[in-house]
């Protein structure tokens, strides 16, 4: 008998084959150090003119560059060296001033016709690119407190228009708000009242002392939709925060029922990543100055979005931002965007007092953000660099006030959905959140990472070798063969990899040893299986054929089992465990198909077509 | 008519189990004396890790951290004498790192570098500990479920016996010896986990295919001639994954160095499992023709054989 695939079966292992190396491709060329520039707010863009400002700067300094490209939001500025990268951030940070995000970075090079076909190279994790890893809990107890404490004057303020007279309305400690009566008429309608409006509430009776109670409890969904609410707040004030890092490939996740990833890899300046994500932004709401106001009462600011335009305030601030428990944009009964705001009982009380006197004037609600900026200065000749802390306050809405405002009002006449969303972003975006800790800060310096990526790339390398050399001697030609699926399988592990934007980490870089050991592990079992077969007397080419057909079943069996293991891993895996188990998973699977199909058409092409008297096995 | 040769394996299974047991009682009883020397991802608490231009002087280093009040600081050498990892069991404090970093600066006259710095809150730690152990149950029974309905029950608890034999040894390993206990630890123990059941797995292939060939034979003589075919790739598989392991044990530096041990005491006792533990649980429990025989006949491929 003769051993041969039929050309369709050749063609498309050998299609498969060069899919992997073209995906895998972009691996082999190596990152760019390159400087990013973002605008800090969407008013900066940056531009043809502004990158050409800058990189006439960056020759006027003698730096030396590769290229200046612009992106969709950002400029890329790229160098051959990290010295210059260094040397050129400050420069450019110089230049720019504030209003724009100078961050170090690193660029693929991958060229453009294997972008064309969305390849590119695979994702470094922290500990081989170094940066930042945090994980944030987000204290979800606290946010239904406060939330609780909204609904408690909301209750009293309702109780008072229905004319149903309470003594007194107290938060207990298990969670819920407790209205005492004195009579269980009034109690009872109480409880009508509460069940009819609030789908949110569990209501009950309860007599004791010889008072009349009502009992609200939080539903358990009302309780997951604040608690949903609480992270989401979180991570968008979270997000905004990591964007002015500009960081290349920020992750700000939710992990779990109450936590917070943020991952900032190639960072290299960590305190002030670290300082950046805990800081805070507060609101103040105030009122327009009257024209006839004293300059000394009044203070000027600028509108955030509207560069020039300013407007006249006064000193006083009415409430601030700790004091808005929820907003969110909308569209009025005319279809016109608004913003709702939810302020807690005390701002509602604090803006119904000022508003009062105020109706037709305008109030204006200030964002004010602590940043810091880097300043130049040239002491005896030599230049330092000096970080300064300040606060930005900067217009995000003014608008006539057409009533009085208690703890619920809204904002209309805004541009467009796209202002009232972002209006309502940064109005969340200042509230105060459910209060976040810190449970979990991995940081790790890019002289590490660059060294663990060199290890890791030996180890490979090594055990590669040794692995190539042993087979070839142990099974002559079939260990050649062997070779070059090993080689295959590599090559189509990285592929695979990189198809998946998976993020290689160093354990995951012992998955690739690991799996260059084991992934000869189905060759061996089935030339094993035609050693025996030759042994038991079976003409080689029908050895071949049943070595082949028999080991089948037991590779996959042993290979579906070690599958297993590995999406477990998966599953429970944090972070660098999570790489190892990808890559072992992955490996398993490149394996099976190059050990079974690649092998055996590299065995069918050079044995055959030929009448065969002995095997070099 | 096969000519290779037959090892008597089952001769010695009393001495293999012996032992195995002499193994496992070591393990246990270094678990439950020693314990395991948790790392920082399970205990939380802090790590900085500093890197030296020449040899640092621990001492030094040790009266510097509590002449600024790192009293509880641990300090040790990773991989090279001119890495330094100092431990400290204190809550977050984003700039523990720098702290640490200009105390040990002042009064030295090369440059250190902030090598690394991590928090991992108790809290974590304990929930990761606690997923772990549940992951390797998981992962424990998901294969005793997966053997049981592609072999049969006797081999499903023969390759689960294998399994926690080879991870408590491997931990028992790690409480001997006092070595770090991190999540790439765990990792590898779930690697091993994967590699010892591959083994296991062909070997109980081979042991159900004869079954069912040898028309005659005591299940001690298909045990012994299954493992003797199976003994070259058992090998072989073994040597390239030592190989690899070694490499990495050598080159792979510090941060996989526990990683790299792990899966190398697997990888040994992994490969001892496959050829003594599951085999003697299956003549334990006196696995027979019968038991192997009925469910397949249908599936299996010599029926079409016959005229």
């Amino acid at each position: 008998m003769l051993n041969r695939y039929p050309l369709w079966k050749n063609l498309l292992i050998l299609f498969v084959l060069v899919i992997g190396g073209l995906y895998a491709a972009p691996n082999l060329y190596p990152d760019d150090y390159a400087v990013q520039l973002t605008g800090s707010r969407d008013v900066f863009q940056v531009d043809q003119p502004l990158l050409d400002k800058v990189t006439a700067e960056l020759e006027r300094e003698g730096v030396v560059f590769k290229s200046a490209e612009l992106g969709k939001k950002a400029g890329l500025i790229r160098f051959s060296s990290g010295d210059e990268q260094l040397k050129a951030k400050d420069i450019i940070s110089r230049v720019m001033g504030d209003d724009y995000v100078v961050a170090l970075n690193l660029a693929p090079t991958t060229p453009e016709w294997l972008l064309s076909i969305g390849a590119g190279p695979m994702k470094l994790g922290l500990d081989l690119r170094g940066g930042v890893h945090f994980l944030l809990e987000v204290d979800l107890p606290k946010a239904v407190t406060q939330k609780l404490e909204n609904y408690a004057s909301e209750i009293k303020g309702r109780l008072r228009e229905e004319k149903l007279r309470y003594r007194k309305l107290d938060s207990q400690d298990d969670g819920s708000l407790a209205v005492k009566f004195m009579n269980a008429e009034s109690r009872d309608k109480a409880i009508e009242l509460l069940k009819s409006e609030y789908q949110e509430f569990v209501v009950s009776g309860e007599d004791r002392d010889g008072a009349f109670f009502t009992i609200v409890n939080l539903t358990e969904q009302a309780i997951r939709d604040i608690e949903t609410y609480a992270i989401k707040q979180n991570l968008t004030t979270l997000r905004n925060r990591v964007n002015e890092l500009g960081v290349a490939e920020p992750l700000v996740q939710r992990q779990g029922r109450n936590r917070i990833v943020v991952q900032l890899p190639g960072i290299q300046d960590t305190a002030a990543a670290k300082r950046i994500i805990g800081k805070t932004a507060t609101l103040e709401f105030r009122l327009e100055a009257k024209s006839s106001a004293s300059s000394a009462r009044t203070e000027v600011y600028e509108f955030r979005s509207e560069l020039g335009r300013k407007a006249t305030l006064e000193k006083d601030i009415i409430i601030k931002g700790d004091n808005v428990s929820n907003a969110q944009s909308s569209f009025d009964e005319n279809g016109q965007p608004q913003v709702n705001i939810t302020l807690d009982s005390k701002g509602g009380e604090l803006m119904a007092r000022t508003t009062k006197n105020a109706v037709q004037r305008r109030m204006a609600v200030l964002f004010v953000e602590d940043k810091e900026r880097t300043i130049y200065k040239t002491v005896e000749g030599l230049q330092i660099k000096e970080t300064v802390r300040y606060q930005e306050k900067g217009i995000i809405s003014l608008a006539t006030i057409q009533s009085v405002l208690g703890n619920q009002f809204r904002i209309t006449g805004l541009d467009g959905a796209g202002e009232s969303s972002e209006l309502a972003l940064l109005l969340r975006a200042g509230a105060l959140a459910a209060p976040i800790y810190f449970v979990e800060e991995r940081t790790v310096g890019p002289s590490l990472g660059a060294q663990n990526i060199e290890m890791g790339v030996t180890s490979v390398q090594i055990g590669l070798a040794l692995v190539l050399i042993f087979m070839m001697v142990y099974y002559r030609v079939f260990g050649l063969l062997a070779n070059v699926a090993l080689a295959l399988n590599l090559m189509l592990l990285i592929a695979v990899m990189s198809m998946l934007s998976a993020t290689l980490t160093l354990p995951g870089i012992a998955g690739i040893v690991l799996t260059v050991g084991m992934a000869v592990d189905a060759n061996v079992l089935i030339f094993s299986r035609i050693k025996e077969e030759l042994a038991n007397g079976l003409p080689p080419q029908s050895a071949i054929n049943s070595g082949f057909g028999r080991a089948f079943t037991t590779i996959l069996d042993a290979n579906i089992t070690t599958l297993l293991a590995a999406v477990i891993l998966f599953a429970m895996g944090t972070g660098p465990v999570k790489g190892f188990a990808i890559t072992l998973s992955v490996g398993i699977l490149t394996s099976m198909f190059t050990a079974i199909l690649v092998t055996r058409a590299l065995v069918n092409l050079s044995y055959g077509n030929r009448q065969l008297k002995k095997l070099s096995i | 008519m096969s000519t290779f040769k037959v090892y008597n394996f089952m001769g010695l299974r009393k001495v293999a189990a012996m032992i195995s047991v002499i193994l496992l009682v070591i393990s246990i009883g270094a678990l439950s004396v020693n314990g395991l020397k948790f790392g920082l991802d399970f205990t939380g608490g802090s790590l900085v890790e500093i890197g030296y231009e020449q040899t640092a002087d621990l001492n030094k280093i040790r009266d510097q951290l509590k002449a600024v009040g790192y009293e509880d600081a641990v300090v040790q050498t990773f991989g090279s004498p001119t890495d330094i990892l100092i431990r400290l069991g204190q809550d977050h404090d984003p700039q523990l790192g720098d702290k640490v970093l200009s105390a040990l600066q002042t009064g030295e006259t090369q440059e250190l570098t902030l090598r690394r710095n991590e928090f991992v809150g108790a809290q974590v730690g304990e929930e990761l500990r606690e997923q772990g152990g549940l992951g390797m149950l998981l992962a424990l029974f998901m294969i005793m479920v997966y053997v049981a309905f592609r072999f049969q029950i006797k081999f499903s608890v023969g390759s689960v016996a294998a399994l926690a034999h080879d991870v408590l040894i491997v931990l028992g390993f790690f409480a001997v010896f006092k070595i770090d206990f991190d999540l790439t630890v765990l990792a590898a123990i779930l690697a091993v986990i994967g590699y010892s059941l591959n083994d296991t797995i062909v070997v109980s292939d081979r042991i159900r295919e004869n079954f069912r060939k040898m028309r005659k034979g005591s299940a001690e003589e298909v045990m012994n001639t299954s493992l003797s075919q199976t003994l070259g790739r058992t090998l072989v598989t073994s040597l390239t994954t030592l190989l690899v392991l070694v490499a990495l044990a050598v080159f792979g530096g510090e941060m996989i160095h526990g990683f790299a041990i792990a899966l190398l005491v697997g990888v040994f006792v992994g490969t001892y499992s496959s050829i003594y533990v599951a085999a003697n649980v299956l003549m334990a429990m006196n696995i027979c023709k019968e038991d192997l025989m009925p469910p397949e006949e249908k599936e299996h491929e010599e029926v079409d054989d016959r005229p």
